[in-house]
């Protein structure tokens, strides 16, 4: 989530040339044959689904990672598999570079284009196909809204569990892609546990079916393989995915502490208690600043670290499960407690942290950082980013994911400073190494993308990298198929380094 | 049989049979030695030898450990912090008759999952970090020790459930829980089959969280609880977690499950020992010898399955994953064309012969056969992790 408002054609030359991340050097032959490539592309689609002007394609030329943009050859946007099929045999035979995109909500630049590339975007794809109650599953295609399939199964006290902040607008399409988490996930799981089958098309245009309404697929977990893969695998059109029953209730708790140490305490041990929240959301000084100006939410002023703890069942449970969860937090020196007695009060707890993000965006740029870490590390990753924020002369405010130590350090910086901004890149590339070198890694649920794509090398050794890339071969051999992402430009299997340019 | 006792030990041995293009069984405790297809290898390695918790630490709900580790070392571990594994891992030595020590290496390569997976996921869902050993002997990392991560392609997924065919799995992490402070079973008296489907779909439909449905028909309830499930036909569901919420929950769901049938409260103890054998699928292990098959489809699929079988041939079944997880003995031949007709025919799913003697097992697809597009990425893939194909061959499929 990038805030970079109203960036000028101007302001994108120079980003050119400031660019930290690099893209694969695009294919002049193909940019050449663009016009005869559009009339190809022509007789497969529709007239209204295919996008060549200028103009139409700016809107995909970025996604969520605003800093780094680049126009696409053309844009396609079926409306079937069929025609997702005979556009990847096209581009497969033509050695055209595809990139699938969702709702382009990535944060981690995942669906950026290049110029070589024909862009397929699923949004299209939008119908629900079924609901099933009783095998509690539904058959979605890949261009439904992630909301939209709770919205459909909500009157019939059903829900789909992963709900990432983008929910509103990412495609189910876009969560297998980067096998999206969100704020329940502590206790329903991400994407990759919820998702039980797709019809995805092959770079050749073949059609493959996995899974389906049974709890396991068949022969190898391929249905795991593909979740999160960047769509570097195939594209999904269609998806079987997990109902669950709804909740009869939801209600948060809010926890003042003295120090971010207390509130790491804390989350650890009601954890470790077996109490499982919902969500446990964690704000440090400068966030609670932050929000509390724009929101002003309540949120008390006097203290260095918060938590949000929600919980869900019936009233009786919630009631026997906070009066647990508030114990423990006395242990640990809280120092301010605050109910909620009604929706209002809970919608009044939750306004702050929902608010975060625009909040931060209305006081500066900034870029949100993804790295995960084990739990007991958390007050030690928290203490040296912000000595890593210090020595860039930057300021960075915390709010994250606590319960599964998934950290979003919001780096602020100045847009329109060229030297503050790569600051703040190369401050968030430190933060990330911190994480892998404490034990986690680069990223808990936006993606690798390009963002993280050079910071591979500090997770994985280079025999863990080319295991990844041979497993990626054998669906997509000539690496047609999002190209630019996830790993290293360099380094990449021999047979793809030594295809001709032209 | 070769024993490495570390995984650079592993490297260089596999790395070795590839120059020689010696192929491996790869053997952890062999209690699961029975399932899929005979491997015809000529070595073995062993990794009972690679063993030990290597990093546990209870708070952060996280465990590292060798693959030859015992899983009776790993339960005693967590018992000793009151944790558990989620997913519930059948122990198959009393189906397959088998001896020996289940090791967790073992459990991750077959993917081994019980009644809990219906809430909590299967032993996949669990895996966080894995380190292997390809067929090329190269030591391969993926993954780590944290709840979440999408960085870089999920090998950890792909890796469990692979049956060794892949790579040499040389040391897992895996998320614990808590054990749950209480636990009871409703009892549902007196449905056939397909009432029984129905009752578990509306006990899934509510905010109860079932942590297992499982359906115990007639001819085998008396095998469970030493037979002191009496009255006919038991479906019987889990609740689980802190002791208020199981008492508000237990009496939200017998208040619905009434309308249904009879019902009854199973105990701590009781429902311990009944989810057991549920899970080690007792009523076949008391019978040894009938082929027995393991099919997963739909849920409310279940038991058309089982209706449509025994039109054609006889065959006992019961249920579990609210009728999505099939446990059949069949009285006389496997019939895997009949199974699998009928599978196909009802929305798809999987049908895996878990229990036949070699011969059988050779001559008749153990796993559900895949699509031709699957099979052929199946094998792509197994060429990029396995070049030569020296690992476990045709454990999965021929040449896989």
């Amino acid at each position: 989530m990038r805030a970079v408002p109203g960036v000028s054609p101007a302001r994108r030359q120079e980003d050119a040339m400031a660019e930290l991340i690099e893209f694969q050097v695009p294919n002049p032959a193909i940019i050449g044959r663009r016009a005869a490539i559009i009339a190809d592309l022509a007789d497969l689609l529709p007239a209204e689904c295919l996008v060549t002007e200028p103009r139409e394609l700016a809107p995909f030329e970025t996604d969520a990672f605003v800093s780094y943009r680049r126009l696409p050859l053309a844009v396609a946007l079926p409306e079937t598999t069929a025609q997702v099929s005979a556009l990847l045999r096209y581009c497969s035979r033509e050695g055209i570079p595809v990139v699938p995109r969702g709702a382009g909500t990535s944060l981690s630049g995942g669906a950026i284009p290049q110029e070589d590339a024909v862009v397929i975007g699923v949004s299209k794809l939008s119908r629900i196909l079924e609901v099933d109650y009783p095998n509690r599953a539904a058959v979605v295609q890949a261009g439904v809204t992630n909301i939209n399939i709770s919205q459909a199964v909500d009157a019939d006290g059903f829900f789909y569990a992963p709900d990432p902040s983008s929910q509103l607008a990412c495609t189910i399409g876009g969560n297998i892609g980067m096998n999206s988490g969100g704020a329940h996930c502590l206790k329903y799981g991400v994407t990759t546990n919820n998702l039980l089958g797709v019809r995805m098309v092959m770079f050749d245009g073949s059609i493959v079916d996995i899974g389906g309404k049974a709890l396991d697929a068949e022969g190898y977990d391929l249905l795991g393989l593909i979740c999160g893969s960047e769509g570097q695998l195939g594209i999904v059109t269609e998806a079987t995915v997990r109902l669950l029953a709804k909740p009869e209730g939801a209600r948060p708790v809010l926890f003042g502490f003295d120090s971010s140490e207390a509130a790491g305490a804390c989350v650890t041990d009601v954890i470790g208690a077996g109490i499982i929240p919902v969500a446990i959301e964690f704000m440090d000084k400068p966030a609670i600043d932050i929000c509390e100006a724009f929101a002003k939410a309540g949120y008390p002023m006097d203290v260095e670290a918060l938590l949000i703890v929600e919980v869900e069942g019936s009233e009786a449970e919630m009631d026997a499960m906070l009066a647990r969860i508030i114990e423990i937090a006395r242990r640990h020196g809280v120092k301010t407690v605050k109910e909620s007695q009604s929706a209002l009060e809970a919608a009044a707890i939750w306004k702050g942290r929902k608010s975060a993000f625009g909040a931060t965006g209305r006081i500066s740029d900034y870029i949100c950082m993804d790295g995960t870490v084990p739990l007991g590390q958390l007050s030690y990753v928290l203490r040296k980013t912000g000595e890593i924020i210090a020595r860039y002369g930057l300021r960075v405010a915390n709010v994250f994911h606590a319960g599964d130590g998934n950290m979003h350090p919001l780096i602020l910086f100045d847009a329109n400073n060229e030297d503050e901004r790569m600051k703040a890149e190369m401050a968030g590339n430190d933060i990330l190494r911190l994480c892998v070198d404490a034990g986690g890694c680069l990223t808990g649920e936006h993606g690798v993308g390009i963002e993280k794509r050079d910071l591979m090398r500090h997770q994985y050794a280079e025999a863990d990298l080319n295991q990844q890339m041979r497993a990626r071969s054998a669906f997509d051999p000539n690496w047609i198929l999002n190209p630019s992402k996830v790993f290293p430009l360099d380094g990449r299997p021999d047979s793809l380094e030594t295809r001709p340019a032209a | 049989m070769l024993h490495p006792e570390t995984e650079a030990d592993v490297a260089r041995m596999v790395g070795e049979a590839a120059a020689a293009n010696t192929t491996l069984e790869i053997v952890g405790g062999g209690t699961r030695a029975g399932l899929g297809r005979p491997v015809r290898a000529a070595s073995a390695l062993s990794v009972a030898r690679l063993s030990g918790i290597t990093h546990y630490d209870a708070a952060e709900l996280v465990m590292t450990a060798r693959a030859g580790t015992p899983l009776s070392e790993i339960e005693a571990a967590l018992a000793a912090n009151n944790q558990m594994l989620t997913f519930e891992p059948m122990d198959h030595r009393g189906l397959l008759g088998s001896t020996g020590e289940p090791t967790i290496g073992g459990v991750f390569a077959a993917n081994v999952s019980g009644p809990r997976r219906l809430s909590a996921g299967a032993a996949r869902d669990s895996l966080l970090g894995v380190r292997f050993v390809n067929g090329s002997g190269d030591i391969v990392k993926s993954g780590g020790r944290v709840m979440k991560n999408v960085t870089g392609l999920d090998l950890v997924k792909l890796m469990a459930g692979s049956w060794g065919t892949l790579g040499v799995i040389c040391e897992v992490t895996f998320k614990v829980l808590p054990r749950p402070e209480a636990a009871v079973t409703i009892v549902v008296g007196g449905l056939n089959d397909a009432e029984a489907a129905h009752a578990m779909a509306a006990a899934m439909a509510l905010p109860v969280e079932c942590s297992g449905a499982a359906h115990l028909p007639e001819s085998l309830v008396r095998a469970f609880l030493d037979g002191r499930l009496t009255g006919g036909p038991a479906t019987v569901l889990r609740l689980e977690g802190l002791t208020p919420s199981v008492a508000v929950r237990s009496e939200a769901l017998q208040a619905v499950m009434a309308g249904h049938g009879t019902v009854a409260v199973l105990d701590a103890d009781e429902t311990s020992q009944l989810w057991r054998e549920i899970r080690d699928v007792k009523p076949f292990a008391d019978r040894p010898g009938k082929p027995v098959w393991r099919v997963s489809l739909a849920p409310m699929a279940g038991e058309q399955l089982v209706a449509a079988l025994r039109l054609h041939t006889g065959v006992d079944a019961f249920y579990d994953w609210q009728g999505g997880l099939v446990w059949l003995a069949m009285e006389q031949d496997p019939e895997p064309e009949l199974i699998r007709g009928f599978v196909k025919a009802l929305g798809g799913g999987h049908a895996q012969l878990v229990r036949a003697n070699a011969a059988t097992r050779s001559s008749v697809a153990v796993f559900e056969p895949l699509s031709p597009p699957l099979e052929a990425l199946t094998r792509r893939l197994k060429i990029q992790f396995d070049p030569q194909a020296i690992l476990n061959p045709g454990r999965m499929l021929a040449g896989v």
